[in-house]
């Protein structure tokens, strides 16, 4: 199914040129026709064709009528959440995250869920509890992760957009694999109420999309302050999908410390050209030391299992998702539900998080890197007085094979070393397709300042342009 | 370098209600130690004057009215998932 773009989906849905039903319909049989890629955990046919024809009897809204596919994080109606873990395996959830509700208001569809690392723990989709992601053109590669699944059905076109989480890189990192654009919003700026908590003071919610356009217009629907997450920040007043930036005069500087990464040859090739590509567009382009991003990682790697510690207490076999019937009495059934329903990176992860939070070595782990995280912030806000925007690598590596890095945790770990500053930052960063490398797509990414999203969303969509 | 022994493997996994297999508390001692000599990279940094970040947007104290609101749930919606249920509450096991 070749989409256009999702603006005028909705407006043929809207003048009766286009049926919902149809829609819909093309989307479910995209995901049965490419089945041999996992990307899809679980269908919502009935729900998804019963708001098709409700829709189609009177259309209306911004995305009226346009099929969706939620990572399997997301809250939903009409089917089963299960953050691809087997803790939540039986998981029905009774309301809907904000962020769904919102695209549902303007007449989106949520037609099925889709593959992730077990509970967002991941850069590939191996971490699953259920299958392994396939690459959409490399069957024996990872689509990236985690939102691997959200990546490879965008890339597949199984539907006009897909919506993924980025607490590390989980959205730009699949986006770049894949050879889509995926959006990490400002901290904030989506609400994170009804979406599976992984790392809570960096998850963000973004689209994963074939154009810059389709992602400002999904994020113009779900951005905004919500009553239900506290943390969410006022949106732009101006929408996002007009937004406009002329490369021509911008101040733009690579981050040095990416450039210094050992790259995989083609990816520095990609990105070599991406920024000559700009230069020759009009910016003024330069390298910038920014020497803290690459501690960024050390950082998050103690920040995040601390917050998924203390998020992934919650599944103790008492309330919902799975319980282990081996249990005699209350303490054993907490630890058998969490030892037979966990994976083995989710119980990784718990037990590192306890340790940096134990008393005694709280203040040298999580203390410490919570102030060194403020040392990148104070890099990145200096770095933003001179630079309107600072760019590079969205990764070292383009797509790697299925198994290649499953055995050796901290090798995975790796592969988000240079998206995971902006999640311990909060700047809104974006992986536009830029080339490919021995026929492996790579991204390149640009990262704006703190509520900065407009600008960064009408530049990407000027060097979206000139990209490829 | 960090040191972990087993028993420190075996103390976290009971603060995290965990019962880890033999198998499971050895591997995960050499993985969580390779992750800790990592992180070590930290150790170096000169943090002088700052503070720690806990939150990015600089929001504080975000309230609202402390009012009952009906989202028209059942107590049936919400316990529907739930393991064991008895007069609409959660059925746990004996404590002791």
């Amino acid at each position: 199914m070749d989409w256009p773009p999702i603006a005028d989906i909705a407006d043929k849905v809207r003048s009766g040129e286009l049926k919902a039903v149809e829609l819909v319909r093309g989307s479910l049989a995209a995901i049965e026709e490419n089945k041999n890629h996992d990307a899809i955990i679980s269908t919502l046919e009935v729900r998804a064709l019963e708001r098709a024809e409700q829709i189609d009897k009177a259309p209306a809204g911004r995305l009226a009528g346009v099929p969706f596919i939620a990572k399997d994080n997301f809250l939903t109606l009409g089917g089963k959440t299960t953050a691809a873990s087997n803790i939540l395996r039986p998981f029905e959830a009774p309301y809907q995250a904000t962020a769904i509700e919102k695209l549902e208001a303007e007449g989106a569809i949520c037609v099925a869920k889709a593959n992730l690392d077990a509970f967002a723990h991941g850069s590939s989709t191996e971490n699953s509890d259920w299958f392994v992601t396939k690459h959409p053109t490399d069957e024996s590669r990872v689509p990236g992760g985690s939102s691997g699944g959200s990546a490879t059905a965008a890339a597949l076109r199984l539907a006009p957009f897909a919506l993924g989480t980025d607490t590390g890189g989980s959205i730009r990192l699949p986006a770049s694999f894949c050879g889509v654009v995926g959006y990490k919003p400002t901290y904030g700026l989506v609400s994170r109420s009804g979406v599976i908590a992984m790392a809570s003071s960096t998850d963000v919610i973004g689209p994963l999309t074939r154009s810059v356009g389709d992602a400002a217009l999904v994020l113009d629907v779900m951005s905004g302050k919500d009553e239900l997450d506290s943390t969410t920040i006022d949106r732009d007043e101006k929408p996002y999908i007009e937004a406009d930036q002329e490369i021509a005069g911008r101040k733009i500087g690579v981050i040095k410390e990416y450039l210094a990464q050992g790259l995989q040859p083609g990816v520095e090739k990609i990105v070599r050209e991406s920024i000559d590509k700009l230069k020759s567009a009009g910016a003024a382009v330069e390298e910038v030391s920014l020497p803290s991003l690459p501690l960024a990682l050390a950082v998050y790697y103690i920040v995040c299992p601390a917050e998924v510690s203390s998020n992934l207490s919650r599944y103790d076999g008492q309330r919902y998702g799975f319980s282990s019937p081996d249990a005699k009495n209350l303490e054993e059934s907490y630890e058998l539900s969490r030892e037979q329903g966990f994976g083995a990176e989710a119980k990784r992860r718990i037990m590192i998080g306890t340790h940096v939070l134990s008393s005694g070595y709280y203040d040298a782990y999580y203390k410490k890197a919570q102030t060194v995280r403020t040392k990148i912030i104070n890099e990145f806000s200096d770095a933003f007085k001179k630079y309107d925007f600072l760019a590079g690598p969205v990764a070292p590596m383009t797509a790697f094979k299925i198994g290649e890095k499953s055995g050796d945790p901290l090798q995975m770990y790796l592969t988000d070393i240079m998206t995971v500053a902006a999640n311990m930052s909060g700047n809104p960063a974006i992986s536009v397709p830029a080339g490919e490398a021995e026929g492996l797509p790579v991204g390149f990414q640009i990262i704006g300042p703190m509520r900065g999203d407009r600008q960064l969303l009408g530049l990407a969509r000027k060097f979206e342009a000139i990209a490829v | 370098m960090s040191k972990l022994s087993r028993d420190d493997v075996l103390k976290l996994a009971a603060l995290s209600k965990l019962r880890l297999s033999d198998e499971e508390v050895e591997k995960l001692r050499g993985e969580l130690l390779e992750i800790l000599n990592y992180v070590e990279v930290l150790d170096q940094v000169d943090v002088e004057g700052l503070q720690p970040t806990y939150q990015v947007t600089g929001l504080q104290n975000v309230t609202r009215a402390d009012e009952p609101r009906d989202y028209g749930y059942q107590p049936e919606d919400l316990l529907k998932n739930a393991p064991a249920v008895q007069d609409n509450q959660l059925k746990v096991k004996r404590v002791l």
